[in-house]
């Protein structure tokens, strides 16, 4: 079985990093080339030559124009993936293409599909719309983590562990103080996890991003899109301010809105896409260059303890026991419906193969 | 609506949403499952097993040891800015 979902819509880029030059990233064990189009379109592409496996992302592949060529032995390929020049010879064979990834950029990022292509349905990426909103500031990251993306979808859905974790940049006594309310609706595959702090200490990370010196109502709205996108509507007021309007406005609170993308590399690696947007100080290059600062900083110390982890998990028997408390009533929520979107697209594939057997 | 939703109000508007609250001033936790039945426990892997099993009673309505409850309005958290994709703005704050 597959150890990740198929049949989904992964982050495999930020839209910034694919251009024209040749750039390949591994998504779900597979090795994805993405390049530009001189019309500015993202092509997605097996980062593979057909001819004898060379990495098409690898010097001296290029590209030229609209096609890659690739840097062993020239086999040229089109954006669309048909091989339309091999050397030597004038026939190129029928059946010369690259396999392709349904792709589509959206919201900052470069979505690829992972699966059945026919299966592909672009209304079914969740959305993040902050992240390219001129109402917001977005500072961004990336950082490659050594372990399996089960335990950053844990990490993500139990933020009690701010208070251990992060103390002194995000966490405070009242984040793991603070009991959560949790939804699960399993047929959209979403959990929602929410802490709403009344009056809670001011980490450095707010207090110096928005001049709030004294006690704060923080909230903490969880909304993780199974499998890769995750986003963390934060809500942070003087204590004491008014609320939310009925109407969604909300003109006495900072709003940042933490997004992370994640997404399987290899079994025991994984992408850690993360971004931050802020609905205040919009142009102050300082709070941008301090919250990209000190939330990078907060992430490594994730990837750091991940990493560990995932080397003691590797090392021990499937059946180790682990003790779970009301804090991770989200996280088991989020891991039970993973282990059923990996089953269906395990099962999907195992249809096709099958199928595939019986008509050759 | 009564004390059987504390703060925050739902917030997953879907038709068929399991939700968990932290039962105030204890350490259980109760869940009601989306047919409005509610279940509390002592730890979570217990109350996902009941919640999870729940719908395998809704043919015969009996609902074992849970209470019935009226279904929740279908709501969303107000400040949660969903609306960006229009052009309205969804929260600009006072100068
Ligand atoms: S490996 Fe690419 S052309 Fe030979
Ligand atoms: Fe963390
Ligand atoms: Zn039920």
């Amino acid at each position: 079985m597959s150890p990740f979902p198929r049949n989904q819509w992964y982050v495999a880029a930020y839209a910034h990093e694919v251009g024209r030059e040749l750039f390949t990233r591994t998504v779900c064990g597979e090795s994805v080339l993405l390049w530009r189009t001189e019309a500015g379109e993202v092509a997605a592409m097996a980062d593979r030559c057909i001819h004898r496996r060379f990495p098409l992302s690898e010097t001296p592949s290029r590209l030229v124009g609209d096609s890659v060529v690739c840097g062993y032995h020239g086999f040229t390929y089109g954006a669309n993936g048909v091989c339309t020049a091999v050397p030597g010879q004038a026939r190129v064979p029928r059946t010369a293409r690259l396999n392709t990834y349904p792709v589509k950029e959206q919201d900052s990022f470069v979505w690829v599909w992972i699966g059945e292509r026919d299966k592909a349905d672009e209304t079914l990426i969740p959305r993040s719309p902050w992240l390219d909103s001129p109402r917001y500031t977005t500072v961004c990251g990336m950082e490659p983590l050594a372990a399996r993306y089960g335990l950053l979808v844990d990490n993500l859905l139990d933020l009690s562990h701010e208070t251990y974790l992060h103390g002194g940049y995000i966490g405070t006594p009242e984040v793991a103080e603070t009991p959560i309310t949790t939804e699960v609706d399993e047929a959209a595959g979403v959990v929602h996890v929410s802490r709403h702090m009344d009056d809670a200490e001011c980490p450095p990370f707010y207090a110096k991003s928005t001049g709030i010196t004294g006690r704060i109502t923080r909230w903490q709205d969880i909304e993780y899109h199974a499998p890769c996108l995750y986003l963390l509507h934060s809500r942070i007021a003087p204590v004491g301010a008014p609320g939310p309007n009925a109407d969604g406005s909300d003109l006495h609170a900072f709003h940042v809105e933490v997004v992370y993308a994640i997404t399987p590399e290899t079994e025991h690696s994984t992408h850690d896409f993360w971004a931050v947007a802020r609905d205040f100080a919009l142009e102050d290059q300082e709070v941008s260059d301090f919250l990209r600062e000190n939330n990078r900083t907060v992430v490594l110390q994730d990837v750091a303890a991940l990493d560990k982890l995932e080397q003691v998990i590797a090392s021990e028997s499937a059946g180790a026991q682990e003790l779970s408390i009301n804090i991770d009533t989200g996280g088991l929520a989020a891991r039970r419906l993973l282990k059923r979107l990996t089953e269906a697209g395990s099962e999907a594939r195992g249809t096709n193969e099958r199928q595939s057997l019986a008509v050759s | 609506m009564s004390m059987s939703r504390p703060a925050p109000s739902a917030m997953l508007t879907g038709d068929a949403v399991y939700r968990v609250v932290w039962v105030p001033g204890t350490d259980r936790l109760r869940g009601w499952c989306w047919c409005g039945t509610s279940y509390e426990a002592e730890g979570p892997v217990e109350l996902w097993q009941w919640l999870l099993a729940h719908p395998d009673n809704h043919v015969d309505g009996s609902a074992g040891r849970g209470s019935n409850l009226p279904l929740r309005p279908a709501s969303r958290l107000p400040h949660r800015p969903r609306d960006l994709r229009g052009d309205e703005p969804s929260h600009e704050r006072q100068p």
